[in-house]
């Protein structure tokens, strides 16, 4: 189950995250960004390096 | 666009329209895909590069240049400054001009350029890349090439699609925000401003960067491991309150830079990967424009001449070619960087203390390197590496 969760109309589409996700699930757009919930494994790094804290854990994922 | 080309270069960015235009310059048939939907925008950059980095790229004009640049200034944590003269000439460039015009060159090289074309996947035959997948506008559509170059930047999924590993640890991308503010008045137009120390930018440092007239952009990386406790934005939002409370900013951007040496493999059977994709930044300062077209301009023509003279295999040596032009330099830049990495606001404190009792006309930033890494001996060869050997 995603963990992860985008707050919606925050994303500056600038990849960041893209750049250290092991899994290769986020897929980036000019502007859209979605995870992948089969690829993902909830690693948590995209939370940590999104610059303007897009991605938050959800419900599920409080850690 | 047609369903074949010698070589598809994945990105429009600096590193992508330079090996475009360097391969077309030789003969090849080129294509450059873009997903955003100008060449040039969002800029997502400080536009700080050197005079020698870009002139043998395109020849210097004001319509790109929003300041000329003599001067560093260094800010401690107490806030002492400490100004520092540049051994060479600097410019803030207006990027969007900029990436606009070294794409114009590229097309006047003859190169195809297409913007709203997101590449999705790539084709292969046996275990050589053969050609991409696009979505262009909405329609799906499969175009082969004998090379394909990714300068698809920070993201570099291209190369991962190919079995290159890209991806980058956390703790290595700083992880950047950035204004380009209106009302900064209290800058002078010529100088480069660097805040350093925890409570601005933990591991990575804060930038004041003069676009010319009162405007500026101020932005900051922070290391991955730091925004794990707090955001690059927190940071940013903390300092425009403290400095700048009533600036005007006229644009907002997030970005990532890799702060390591370059990817190990960079070449495989068909493929290249250029700039920021193959992390061709220099992990000391981040900057990305210079190195990023250097590594261009060599994959380009390394891809063009192995199709003319029908050398698949040749298109492999474009990695030692760049290790040699940059790459082993960057490993040494790398050091530098793992030498201050955990620099204490103490640490930067005495650095800058040591460096106001040298006069103005004796500072260089080699002697700033030399006083920071006086303790570490095994560092101040490299520094002698890079800053006293020419
Ligand atoms: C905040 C910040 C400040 C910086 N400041 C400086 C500085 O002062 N000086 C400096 O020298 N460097 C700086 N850099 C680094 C510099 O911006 C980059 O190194 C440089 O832009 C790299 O050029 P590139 O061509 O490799 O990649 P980019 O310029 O990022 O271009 C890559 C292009 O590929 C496109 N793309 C990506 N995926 C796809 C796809 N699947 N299909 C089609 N197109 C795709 C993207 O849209 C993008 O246009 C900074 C970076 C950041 C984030
Ligand atoms: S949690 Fe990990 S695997 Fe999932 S999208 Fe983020 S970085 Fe990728
Ligand atoms: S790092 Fe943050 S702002 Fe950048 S693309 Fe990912 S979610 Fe969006």
């Amino acid at each position: 189950m995603l963990m992860i969760e985008i707050t919606p109309n925050k994303c500056d589409y600038c990849g960041t995250c893209v750049s250290i996700c092991p899994e290769d699930a986020i897929e980036l757009k000019e502007a859209d960004i979605t995870i992948s919930e089969e690829l993902c494994t909830n690693c948590s790094k995209c939370v940590w390096s999104c610059p303007i804290e897009v991605l938050k854990f959800n419900k599920e994922g409080v850690k | 666009m047609k369903n074949n080309y010698d070589i598809i270069v994945v990105g429009g960015g600096p590193a992508g329209s330079v090996a475009a235009r360097y391969a077309a310059e030789k003969g090849v048939s080129v294509l450059i895909l873009e997903k955003d939907r100008e060449i040039g925008t969002p800029v997502r950059c400080a536009e700080g590069t050197s005079h020698e980095g870009i002139k043998d790229f395109i020849d210097i004009d004001p319509s790109f240049i929003d300041a000329t640049i003599n001067k560093f200034c260094l800010v401690s944590p107490e806030g002492e400054r400490i100004e520092i003269s540049l051994d060479q000439v600097g410019y803030i460039l207006n990027r969007k001009v900029f990436d606009f015009k070294l794409a114009q060159m590229a097309a006047n090289a003859g190169c195809e350029i297409y913007t709203k074309a997101y590449v999705n996947g790539l084709l292969f035959d046996n275990d050589k890349v053969a050609g991409i997948k696009v979505d262009y506008m909405g329609i799906q559509k499969e175009i082969k090439a004998k090379v394909v170059i990714a300068a698809d930047g920070v993201e570099s999924r291209v190369g991962r699609w190919a079995g290159i590993k890209t991806y980058i640890d956390f703790r290595d991308i700083d992880s950047c925000v950035q204004y380009t503010a209106s009302n900064v008045n209290d800058i002078n137009e010529d100088t480069l401003y660097f805040h350093f120390g925890q409570s601005y930018a933990p591991g990575g440092y804060l930038w004041i960067f003069p676009k010319g007239g009162n405007n500026a952009n101020i932005g900051l990386g922070v290391s991955g491991a730091a925004g794990k406790k707090k955001s690059a934005l927190s940071y940013l939002n903390d300092f425009m309150n403290k400095k700048y409370p009533d600036t005007a900013i006229l644009t907002t951007v997030a970005g990532g830079v890799p702060c390591v040496p370059t990817l190990e493999k960079i070449a495989a059977p068909g493929i290249i990967l250029v700039g920021d994709a193959a992390r061709q930044t220099n992990p000391l300062t981040g900057g990305g424009i210079a190195s990023g077209m250097i590594g261009g301009s060599i994959g380009g023509k390394i891809a063009a001449e192995s199709i003319l003279n029908n050398k698949p295999d040749f298109l492999l040596s474009y990695e030692k070619a760049w290790d040699d032009r940059l790459g082993k330099r960057h490993v040494i830049f790398n050091n530098l960087k793992e030498g201050i990495y955990n620099f204490s606001d103490k640490d930067f404190i005495k650095l800058s203390k040591a460096m106001s009792k040298i006069p103005y006309e004796k500072r260089s930033i080699g002697g700033l390197f030399q006083k920071a890494l006086m303790n570490n001996p095994k560092l101040l060869i490299d520094v002698a590496k890079l800053y006293f050997t020419k």
